[in-house]
């Protein structure tokens, strides 16, 4: 299992995935604190309060861990897909798996290192995002650590729907599929969101269900709370916090433990599929 | 070292395998042969457990299809040989020492033998993605020869080599033999297999047709003759020469060594026979290939040529 994590980080690394990943987060962290800084600068020539400026600092570092979830399927749909797919599809597999060695080891060895590629560029690019932020506005969120773990969990359960469907789809389908996945748990935790605000039940059950089926949606709620400074949870809880709760973009309270624990458990599960139908299958 | 009793492996509906059996003794060199959709990749990934069967049972160093462990002392060169083209040539072996769990003392051994085996060693930090497929082709071979396995499983080791490369391949493969390997040896090359292989099996829509050492399966092709006027003890007294097979006027005598033809047609003479045709076997190993696979397909008999001979002549 080690060898083929290590292969696997290796293989990434020859590939220039790993260098491309880094150059665009520079990049894009380059923009958002060019962005930001224009932003505060612009706002207190103008007299915008200090307060005012950092609830806009929260909602653009929101706006662009949303942008940055988005990239991260990406990267685990094009990184996870071909890891087991690509290799039975092109027959590097093949010559592996001849060998003394489980499939379920090489599975898991594969998603071990691609969990640490993906997981490593999340929390690159994130802490240095919100070090820019700060130094750029002075203000910072309240759990950066926090937002970031679960930056990095959405990324990880991403990663292993893509790869355990790519052990038993061609890796095109597979994915597609995550991508996919990935928009709907997004659309079903706002239809959540909306169902509780305007009391729809049976459609609130339904998002529900399926936010527990994909947790990714979830775990985006982690970010968005931990880059949320108190105060608009105050002034939302104050207001109508479940009007509030229906914005994609807003959190009243991180996940509850349950769900990051059955996100784990989820991943394990998703795992434990792939490898036994993998080690059933024909090559 | 390999034992398959009456195999069956299907996809779907496609039958790829249909009661193949087959034994194989520890030091040989046996040759695969069989058009294309034979079932000759298929019977390779049931020995290396890339495959399971769907019925039957078989047995691989001595371990039951698929046993793990075994696979540690067999190398195998897939058909579809492709290496991870990001890596260097050293570098693919080196992680094949480790997924065969070569003790680590003997894996730069085991590399460098394996380079200088194929022919590789000046080419040995050069990353596989600037490889012709020829060499490719030579790297897979390697990884199959790494570690000296017990046993050597190529699948058309030869398909995209040139001329030299395969003279190359046919004397590293004997080698691997004397270096006492069981080897089996997958193509549709017919005179790759004649060249090297002690023995041939022959499969056709997934069953053995034909089995044994080369010059018996050569020899096999016999002779046919059109005989008249042969009582059925004049024909009886041919079982003597090899199996008889009628079919009208026909009778073919399977196997029969060629310089006993003249006796053939003496005994047919001498008990009234009239004989108006002799067509001696061609005697190769590609006429044997044509007769077997271009007719309907015979029972299976693989440990039993000429009773599956017997079955062709009948059919």
């Amino acid at each position: 299992m080690i060898v083929i994590a290590r292969l696997t980080i290796r293989e990434l690394v020859r590939r220039r995935v790993v260098w491309v990943l880094a150059a665009l987060s520079i990049v894009s962290v380059a923009l958002v604190g060019w962005g930001l800084e224009r932003l505060v600068t612009l706002a207190r020539a103008d007299g915008v309060l200090e307060l005012e400026i950092r609830i806009g600092v929260s909602q653009v570092l929101i706006l662009v861990a949303f942008m940055f979830s988005f990239v991260l399927a990406m990267t685990a749909a094009f990184i996870g897909a071909p890891a087991i797919g690509g290799d039975l599809e092109s027959g590097v597999a093949l010559a592996i798996l001849a060998r003394p060695v489980r499939r379920a080891s090489v599975l898991v060895g594969r998603w071990l290192g691609c969990v640490c590629v993906v997981v490593a560029y999340t929390v690159m690019s994130g802490l240095l995002a919100i070090a820019v932020a700060i130094g750029v506005s002075g203000f910072g969120p309240p759990e950066p650590l926090l937002a970031v773990a679960f930056l990095a969990g959405q990324a990880v359960v991403l990663l292993t729907l893509t790869l355990a469907l790519g052990s038993v789809l061609p890796s095109i389908a597979a994915g597609a599929i995550a991508v996919v996945g990935f928009g709907l748990g997004w659309m079903a935790g706002v239809m959540a969101g909306v169902a509780a605000a305007f009391g729809v039940e049976l459609l609130g059950r339904v998002a529900e269900a399926s936010r527990w089926l994909l947790p990714s949606d979830g775990l985006w709620r982690g970010v968005i709370y931990g880059l949320e400074p108190p105060l608009v949870v105050l002034l939302a809880a104050g207001r109508a916090a479940r009007v509030a709760d229906a914005n994609p973009f807003y959190a009243s309270a991180p996940p509850p433990l349950v769900f990051v624990i059955w996100s784990v458990v989820w991943i394990g599960l998703v795992l434990g599929l792939a490898a036994w139908w993998f080690e059933r299958r024909d090559l | 070292m390999i034992e398959l009793d009456h195999v069956v492996k299907t996809y779907g509906r496609t039958t790829a395998l249909d009661g193949l059996s087959l034994t194989v003794g520890r030091g040989e060199l046996v040759g695969l042969l069989g058009p294309n959709g034979a079932g000759k990749t298929t019977a390779i990934k049931l020995l290396i457990g890339l495959t399971r069967p769907t019925r039957g049972s078989g047995r691989v160093l001595g371990a039951p299809l698929g046993d793990r462990a075994a696979r540690a002392r067999i190398g195998y060169l897939p058909e579809l040989f492709r290496y991870q083209p990001w890596l260097r040539a050293r570098e693919v072996l080196r992680l094949h020492t480790e997924l065969a769990g070569l003790a680590p003392a003997r894996r730069p051994g085991a590399v460098d033998d394996a380079l200088a085996w194929v022919g590789l060693a000046e080419r040995a930090d050069d990353p596989v993605s600037g490889f012709s497929k020829g060499m490719q082709q030579r790297l897979g071979l390697g990884v199959a020869l790494l570690g000296d396995p017990e046993l050597i499983l190529l699948d058309e080791p030869t398909s995209a080599l040139d001329p030299i490369g395969r003279t190359d391949v046919r004397a590293i493969v004997r080698s691997a033999r004397d270096r006492g390997a069981t080897v089996i040896l997958n193509s549709h090359l017919l005179s790759e297999v004649e060249q090297v292989c002690d023995r041939v099996v022959i499969l056709h829509q997934g069953r053995a047709v034909a089995s044994g050492p080369l010059e018996e399966i050569v020899a096999a092709g016999g002779v046919r003759l059109r005989v008249t006027d042969l009582d059925p003890a004049g024909r009886q007294a041919l079982a003597a020469f090899g199996a008889v097979g009628i079919d009208g006027e026909w009778v073919a005598i399977r196997p029969l060594d060629r310089a006993r033809i003249p006796d053939v047609v003496e005994a047919i003479v001498a008990a009234g026979g009239r004989v108006h045709a002799v067509e001696p076997g061609r005697g190769s190993l590609e006429a044997r290939f044509l007769e077997l696979v271009t007719g309907p397909p015979p029972p299976a008999a693989p440990t039993d040529p000429p009773a599956a001979l017997d079955a062709l002549d009948a059919s």
